[in-house]
């Protein structure tokens, strides 16, 4: 078991031919992902990578598509998800960074009520070791087992999924959420999936200055998770006021500082990691 | 990206969000004709910098006669204006605005930003105007109204209403209001904006609806579809170096302390910083090269990392993804011929052709130091430069 993602799963590449598209399709498709084709709008009925790419998302889900990849560049982006709802995607994994934080506005309403997941945009995706990878993450150090992971940065969570296999440990699941301020899956739906999922013995959560969704996913485990839980915030050496990469980086206001994130974690049982080449450790010694 | 009181203004003006008459001027000559120009009795004399609080540091001058806007302009331009929102050292007033001057009966504070916890545009009002909004925030949350839009059908005239009454407005500034605030939602749909902010929002003894500030944060992600804001952009208020490193697409933050570090991935930058301070050691920037560049942007990178005089090593964390450690080795050994590393180098490799990476750097013959991961970095890196650490 495991959440979200599956050696069944059928994968759909929407900027298939891309530069980045294609990269990634190869390394997914290396690692034994099942991509069952692409969809680039104008070049429908040619081939790359020996699969089909068609002109719309509804012909990728008559095909039997029912997850989405999308490389589409940030000014048609928004569209691209929003077309994959329609065509009843399942889960939709948006890679693209810099799309208009206005733009995912109407997303999320779009979406709203449509039965799908969305995960990202910005973000790295999720993978489910050894049968399923979707984004661009380093797939060779991943290794199947029972932590599961959440994260908001990209090489944040491969730090972490390497010190786990170091210690020899697996991953059941792990998901890059993203950096931007509005995105789709949060840390609350990951939370919720790895509490119910009985493959799942412990979970990693990667947060960083910003916004409040730690503070809110503290209190949801407190309340709610029984496993044991390993907790980093990245930035504590942050300036107020400067973006610090990720759209969603940043301290405003007196809020969103990595302290109040580590109380809060604290405060609801969350193992916290100062050190984030000790995640593993942690691990090891709550174990 | 941030903008000036004068251009956030004139984007008012455009949008048909009411503001006062005003003139720019970048010397004290520009500035008395400017007054002149505008009539009337009374002007104020603002300091045109991005950072708030400009009263407090005395960058706001009300004056009575042509010859004290020329004096107020003197004093200022030229000048570093030193606010709760500056460093010590303040920056410098390069322009200043000459705006009219207004009968006012009351202040107010009116913002729309995105609310991140409910994914949609908030506006909040509130009757304590002129005041730091964080404070009221802080200590009286219930004197601030918020009404949160659908960005499907807009900001309704119901809302709007709704913020115009609980403000306590009466008769015509009821319609005024109602109008300033749908001008402004539109401004900051169309504009892309983060924040628009005008504190404080003033209402005239003649019942008009008037900003007498004007703030305006745009989101950066959605510059590509406005160019015309792109071109506000001033770069003296930025850091040199931010804009160089920006200029070739490298996330670059200046930082005080010694240690330089180049990353790959905001969140793992961020770590690299985190992990320096706990050691002991301080970081001398941010440094995202992100996942798409080549070995020249991680030269310039090297380059802008060195260009800041305080940096005394450089810690190099590279957890390679879509970056490949073979293109830092080749961007190490393209910047190493190319200036003189006159600090010392530490090296993390790991992730994607990390060997290829590490047997490149080793056969360059380059001095450096190598990390078996990040801690161990961060640990060489301050013992480097005679830390304990």
């Amino acid at each position: 078991m495991s959440i979200w993602l599956d050696s069944n799963s059928k994968i759909v590449v929407q900027g298939i031919t891309g530069k980045n598209g294609q990269f990634h399709t190869e390394q997914m498709l290396d690692y034994g992902t099942k991509v069952i084709g692409g969809v680039t709008p104008g070049k429908g009925g040619q081939e790359t990578q020996g699969l089909p790419i068609w002109n719309t998302l509804s012909e990728a889900t008559d095909a039997g598509a029912n997850v989405s990849c999308i490389f589409v560049p940030p000014p048609f982006a928004a569209d691209a998800i929003m077309e994959a709802a329609d065509s009843g995607i399942e889960l939709i994994v948006a890679i693209t960074e810099g799309i208009p934080a206005l733009d995912m506005v109407k997303v999320k309403k779009y979406i709203e009520n449509i039965d799908t997941r969305l995960i990202g945009p910005n973000c790295p995706g999720i993978i489910t070791p050894g049968k399923s990878k979707v984004g661009i993450m380093p797939g060779h150090i991943h290794r199947r087992g029972d932590v599961g992971i959440i994260s908001r940065s990209g090489t944040l969570t491969y730090e972490a999924v390497n010190q786990v296999t170091e210690i020899g440990l697996g991953q059941s699941t792990c998901i890059g959420i993203g950096g931007d301020p509005v995105n789709g899956t949060n840390f609350i739906d990951c939370l919720e999936a790895f509490e119910k999922d009985n493959n799942t013995k412990s979970i990693i959560m990667i947060g960083e200055i910003g916004g409040s969704a730690e503070e809110t996913a503290s209190e949801y485990v407190k309340e709610y998770v029984s496993k044991p839980v390993v907790g980093f915030i990245a930035g504590r050496t942050a300036p107020p006021g400067k973006r610090m990469g990720h759209a969603g980086a940043i301290i405003s206001g007196g809020k969103g500082t990595a302290k109040a994130k580590m109380n809060a974690m604290e405060r609801a049982g969350i193992h916290v990691s100062e050190n984030p080449s000790e995640l593993g450790k942690t691990l090891e010694e709550i174990l | 990206m941030n903008i000036h009181e004068y251009q956030a203004k004139g984007l008012f003006a455009q949008y048909d969000v009411k503001t006062l008459r005003g003139i720019v001027a970048s010397n004290s000559t520009e500035a008395a004709e400017a007054c002149k120009e505008l009539g009337g009795t009374i002007w104020v004399v603002k300091a045109q910098v991005h950072a708030g609080g400009r009263g407090k540091g005395g960058g706001i001058i009300l004056c009575r006669s042509p010859d004290e806007v020329y004096e107020a302009a003197e004093k200022l331009i030229g000048s570093r204006l030193i606010t709760p929102q500056t460093t010590a050292d303040g920056v410098e007033i390069r322009k200043i605005y000459v705006e009219e001057g207004c009968n006012i009966s009351r202040e107010l504070y009116l913002g729309i930003v995105l609310d991140r916890e409910r994914d949609l545009p908030v506006i909040m009002a509130s009757i304590e105007g002129g005041v730091e909004i964080e404070e009221v925030a802080n200590k009286n949350p219930e004197k601030i109204l918020k009404v949160h839009i659908d960005p499907i059908t807009g900001l309704g005239d119901w809302q709007a209403r709704k913020i115009a009454f609980g403000l306590g407005l009466q008769g015509n500034q009821i319609k005024h209001c109602i109008k300033f605030m749908k001008s402004l939602y539109k401004l900051f749909v169309n504009l892309d904006c983060s924040i628009v902010e005008i504190n404080p929002l003033v209402v005239s003894s003649d019942d008009e609806i008037i900003a007498l500030d004007a703030k305006i944060n745009f989101d950066s992600s959605g510059l590509f579809r406005h160019k015309e804001i792109e071109e506000l952009r001033d770069v003296y208020e930025e850091e040199p170096l931010e804009t160089r490193a920006d200029k070739v697409g490298l996330n670059y933050i200046k930082l005080n302390g010694e240690i330089g570090c180049m990353v790959n991935g905001a969140g793992l930058a961020m770590a690299t910083m985190d992990i320096i301070k706990l050691h002991g050691g301080e970081p001398a920037n941010f440094l995202d090269v992100g996942g798409g560049a080549d070995s020249k942007q991680v030269a310039e990178g090297f380059k802008v990392i060195l260009s800041d005089p305080e940096v005394k090593a450089i810690f190099v964390n590279i957890f390679g993804g879509i970056m490949r450690c073979d293109f830092i080795a080749e961007g190490i050994i393209t910047a190493a011929k190319e200036i003189n590393m006159s600090v010392p180098l530490i090296v993390r490799l790991a992730g994607t052709n990390v060997e290829l990476g590490k047997q490149m750097l080793s056969e360059s013959g380059l001095d450096l130091i190598s990390a078996d991961d990040m801690n161990d970095g961060a640990i060489k890196a301050i013992n480097s430069i005679g830390g304990n650490a």
